[in-house]
């Protein structure tokens, strides 16, 4: 081996703690890139191989009631490859032992057998038999939630008859990946039901014999989407067209690809973040390295060894270091992928997922690892090119402190030797110290803007389940109702409040673009389900227009003062122009709301209703439940606290609990950032040290130089700390955020003290590790070794 | 052409730097015509800060003149590039420093080898380490040798690429009387077992007694130039 790789191993041993620092901070950044779109890869081409082999319908189409020979006419759409119809029916489950009657779906099939489009599988039990009118198929996630088997009988609830079923199989559908109440934005297995029936059977049960309420379409590959969901609204216009859509809106689907988004985004801005910071990290090292090397630089050069040369034994170390957290992370970014897929199955449904990551990812992650440490080196690296050789031959230059000004003399008997020398350090060098400053402050906004993640969902769990929803339980009837069922309701007992409420789905459009969603009508004066303004004051709701979220308003880039159009897709489905009067905040989801009379007039059904918000005796909930189970109106019951649970549940172990691995390296990243200064400042001050040792200076008096050093660049950091991580913790939020969630920026200061924390912690165990080795040095090596 | 039938080993004329400019500039060569004969030990004398060091980098390729010419036999330094005068150090020059200038971070053998690596036709790194009498502690790290033995590393490393000059600045500047005499001997024994050029700088007067010629030097400029007639060995000079 040539002496001076011999020089560079030795080199990386002496300095390992802050090479494996720097190489940390690069394996995290490659280790979430890895990881990320390892899973995005696993998610989005499962999902579709998934879609593909069970032929999942590229367009839904629910109507009122059409006669299935309409079926032919939608096949005679250009761009439909083929096209099915089904009965797709609200049913009510009764679980044994459950207050609460659960929704569910039930769906047809072919009494000849399994459909040809969103073809379930099945996973334990047999396909329905022919002709057998008490036979289901069981949701395999609900199934398991509820420890159901094939061979288990179930009773539910179908357009207000009440009947027992068979299991005979449970099955995973690509239509329910992810499962959640119509109107709901948490997943919880338990809540949410599917059930699959023989055609013939759940038609009788729901009134639609000959005849079907949703069709499913494939299209052709040059289909014009667009122009088939005319031709389909059209064609089923005369029977209640509840207006088509692509199976982007679809619920299940819509939900996946947000996931995928926003984990794609994330991965996009988080990694690239990390490696700007280990740029820079290594950029202060390897400056500091060259600097502190000078003599051997010019003595290399000396000899005839070329600039080239010369460079490319301090790049290797650059290279050492970045290539090497990046095969790092690699590895430990497959492994947490690995770990997260089991993670994502909880939620996702599919019947396999495996994780993949493609080469190009990791190809990604090492490029990108060592270009940005290149980036960091190559500044320095030209330092190599212009030293003279000359260096060599001068004797060390004691560094010139002569412009570092006269300390006033007042100031100079406040001050002892070692204060002094503390204070002429930072006064003389100050673009090292600003260095090793901004790096400790990077460090800070980091901890800062994860921690800050923390307040945010707590703020979003608060604004959505205390503030605008302050209501115990939500009923759901199965058809909208005259205003006289909310007096029923008041009279039950142990209720104490109850506030009706009707939402109607629809698409909302603004220009070009349209979101499919609904609106929401609401009392003028909401008392338990709330809209709210910026500053958390309920909003009157004003008849003469409608209210946005904030997140719908930027969905479809909708200002007030604008008209919007709403096609609503119920009752007599008709076309409103309705002006934005107002915006409210919300996190979840992206609702609309309109004054409840006002919706109706529009609609053109004065009076009615399609829900209730109440409030009842927590004492006596079980009472409530039953009397509502018994109600044939009631459609769905949901709790707020089982919908604060699930939501918690979400946010710790899904996409959200990518907030504690970004926090944990936060910690480490900090800690390195600190740890690093230290040692810089250890390996530049050695031999002052050990002079003053020599001179009589105490272990403790001589550290004390280099601590206070690193102690009042800590503390300059932390203030220009919190001013990064204020601004850091805004792009984080927006990584984070989803069409179904949006994170907050929230201003905790105890977000900030967290930070703060987290950075002194770090300084004074570096502090610690670096003043150790201060006492343990051997005075006489640290003076004959120039370094 | 000189009177003397050796050819030379350097030649400058009218060879002046100046460090910084305007009023803070510092003359350090003012104007120097020298000859150096090749084989010679040439002894370089002046007082600290005379110009000495200044004059020696230029020569050995380690800096640039602000004017004048300077040749290596025939090639005219002062007209090289950068990547000439690296392959010129590479090829042709040892340098020993008055600090030795050790790369802490390799052995005595690490140290010759990182020499003997980019050079032509070097000799062992054992070999040159046994020259300077350090066979013993070869491996052993420049923090574990006196100062007269990492000056002898030093020579070692600067003489084992079979240098065709040795440039030594200081080379006994740092070292006890004992320790300087065995550098010189060394010195002395390179240059008559590889026929290399020595310049030697120094302000100590009594290393002079070595040298076949010295050049007293003063301000920037030479002074005088005296041939010793009556060469001393090293462990004659007094200290
Ligand atoms: N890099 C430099 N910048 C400015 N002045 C220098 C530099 N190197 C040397 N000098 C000045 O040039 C003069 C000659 O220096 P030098 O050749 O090192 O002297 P010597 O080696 O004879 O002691 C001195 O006055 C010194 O201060
Ligand atoms: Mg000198």
């Amino acid at each position: 081996m040539s002496p001076l790789n011999k020089k560079l191993g030795r080199d990386l041993w002496r300095m390992k703690g802050q090479a494996l620092a720097i190489s940390a901070v690069i394996a995290t950044g490659v280790l979430l890139l890895v990881m990320m779109s390892g899973i995005v890869t696993s998610l989005d081409q499962t999902r579709l191989a998934y879609y593909e082999r069970n032929r999942l319908a590229n367009v839904f189409a629910p109507v009122v009631r059409a006669p299935l020979h309409m079926l032919r006419n939608l096949a005679e759409v250009p761009g439909v490859s083929a096209v099915e119809g089904r009965v797709n029916g609200s049913a009510l489950v009764d679980i044994k032992g459950l207050d609460l009657p659960i929704r569910a779906q039930a769906l047809s099939v072919p009494d000849a057998g399994p459909p040809r489009l969103n073809l379930p599988d099945l996973t334990a039990g047999r396909w329905l038999a022919r002709n057998r009118a008490d036979e289901i198929l069981l949701l395999n996630s609900f199934a398991r939630a509820h420890g159901l088997e094939p061979g288990d009988t179930l009773s539910a609830t179908m357009n207000g008859a009440r009947r027992t079923f068979h299991i005979v199989g449970l099955v995973h559908s690509p239509e329910f990946l992810y499962t959640v109440a119509p109107g709901e934005l948490v997943s919880d297995d338990s809540r949410f039901g599917a059930l699959w029936m023989n055609e013939t059977a759940l038609a009788a049960a729901y009134d639609m014999k000959g005849a079907f309420n949703e069709a499913l379409l494939t299209l052709s590959r040059s289909a014009n989407e667009t122009a088939v969901l005319n031709a389909v609204d059209r064609i089923l216009e005369p029977y209640g067209s509840r207006g088509a859509y692509l199976v982007k809106d679809h619920t299940s689907n819509r939900f996946v690809m947000e996931e995928i988004y926003s984990m794609r985004s994330t991965s996009q801005t988080v990694p690239p973040l990390f490696m700007a910071v280990a740029a820079f990290l290594l950029y202060i090292v390897i400056s500091r390295m060259v600097q502190a090397e000078r003599e051997q630089i010019g003595l290399l050069k000396a000899f005839g060894y070329t600039s080239f040369e010369v460079a490319l034994h301090y790049f290797k170390l650059i290279l050492i270091i970045s290539a090497g957290g990046a095969a790092m992370g690699c590895v430990l970014g497959t492994m947490a992928g690995r770990g997260m897929v089991d993670i994502y199955l909880e939620y996702y449904k599919f019947p396999l997922l495996v994780f993949r990551v493609e080469p190009a990812s990791f190809l990604i992650g090492v490029l990108s690892s060592v270009l940005a440490a290149s980036a960091g080196g190559f500044i320095v690296l030209r330092g190599v090119f212009t030293l003279t050789p000359a260096v060599a031959m001068r004797p060390p230059a004691p560094a010139d402190y002569s412009r570092s000004g006269r300390i006033g003399a007042s100031l100079s008997r406040l001050l002892d030797q070692p204060s002094r020398m503390v204070l002429r350090r930072l006064t003389r060098q100050p673009g090292r110290m600003l260095g090793s400053t901004l790096g400790i402050a990077a460090g800070m906004a980091l901890a800062v803007a994860m921690i800050s993640l923390f307040s945010s969902f707590e703020k979003t769990l608060d604004l959505t389940f205390n503030v605008l929803d302050r209501s115990d339980v939500t009923v759901t009837f199965t058809d909208p109702l005259s205003d006289t069922v909310i007096y029923e309701l008041q009279r039950l007992p142990h209720v104490i409040e109850v506030e009706p409420t009707r939402s109607v789905s629809a698409t909302l459009r603004n220009g070009v673009e349209s979101y499919r969603g609904g609106v929401n009508g609401l009392v003028t004066q909401p008392r338990l389900n709330r809209a709210v303004d910026k500053n958390e004051d309920a909003l009157t709701m004003p008849s003469d227009g409608i209210v946005l979220s904030k997140s719908l308003a930027g969905e479809i880039r909708a200002a007030v003062g604008d008209t919007i159009q709403v096609d609503v897709h119920e009752g007599r489905r008709p076309i409103l122009s309705v002006p934005v009067v107002g915006i409210t905040e919300s996190l979840l989801g992206a609702p609309a709301y309109m004054e409840l009379s006002a919706l109706n007039e529009a609609m053109r059904e004065p009076g009615r209703v399609s829900g209730a918000y109440l409030r009842i005796d927590a004492a006596e909930a079980g009472f409530v439940y039953r009397a509502l189970k018994d109600m044939p109106s009631v459609a769905g019951v949901s709790l707020k606290e089982d919908a604060r649970q699930a939501f918690i549940r979400v946010m710790n172990t899904g996409a959200g609990s990518m907030r504690f691995i970004m926090a944990a390296i936060a910690g480490v990243i900090t800690f390195g950032i600190v740890y690093n200064a230290a040692r810089i400042a250890q390996a530049e001050r050695g031999r002052d040290l050990a002079s003053l040792r020599v001179i009589g200076f105490t272990k403790g008096e001589a550290s004390f130089v280099l601590l206070g050093e690193l102690a009042v660049v800590t503390l300059m950091a932390l203030p220009l700390g919190a001013v990064l991580g204020y601004f850091l913790t805004y792009g984080v939020a927006a990584g984070f955020s989803t069409d179904i969630y949006q994170i907050p920026v929230v201003f905790a200061p105890k977000s900030y003290g967290g930070a703060a924390l987290a950075v002194l912690v770090a300084a004074a165990f570096s502090g610690w590790l670096v003043k150790r080795d201060v006492d343990r040095a051997d005075i006489i090596t640290a003076l004959k070794t120039r370094e | 052409m000189p009177q003397n039938a050796v050819p030379l080993a350097f030649r400058t004329t009218g060879l002046t730097k100046v460090y910084g400019e305007g009023e803070a500039a510092v003359h350090a060569l003012r104007g120097v015509d020298l000859e150096i004969p090749s084989g010679e030990i040439v002894v370089l004398l002046g007082a600290s800060g005379s110009g000495k060091s200044t004059l020696l980098n230029i020569i050995g390729g380690l800096d640039r003149a602000s004017d004048g010419t300077a040749y290596f036999e025939n090639d005219e330094l002062t007209a090289m590039s950068d990547a000439e005068l690296t392959a010129y150090r590479r090829e042709h020059v040892g340098f020993v420093f008055q600090f030795y200038n050790l790369m802490p971070s390799l052995t005595a053998y690490e140290n010759v080898e990182l020499v003997t690596e980019i050079a032509d036709d070097p000799m062992a790194p054992e070999d040159a380490l046994a020259l300077v009498g350090l066979k013993e502690r070869v491996d052993h790290f420049p923090a574990q040798l006196s100062g007269g033995e990492q000056q002898r590393v030093a020579i070692a490393r600067a003489i084992a690429k079979n240098p065709r000059v040795l440039f030594c600045d200081e080379p006994t500047g740092a070292l006890d009387s004992t320790t300087g005499r065995t550098v010189l001997e060394v010195l002395k024994e390179v240059n008559e077992k590889l026929g290399a050029t020595v310049l030697i700088v120094t302000h100590a007067a009594n290393t002079a007694a070595m040298a076949d010629r010295v050049i007293h030097f003063a301000d920037g400029a030479i002074r005088e130039v005296t041939k010793n007639t009556h060469k001393l060995t090293p462990d004659q000079i007094e200290w």
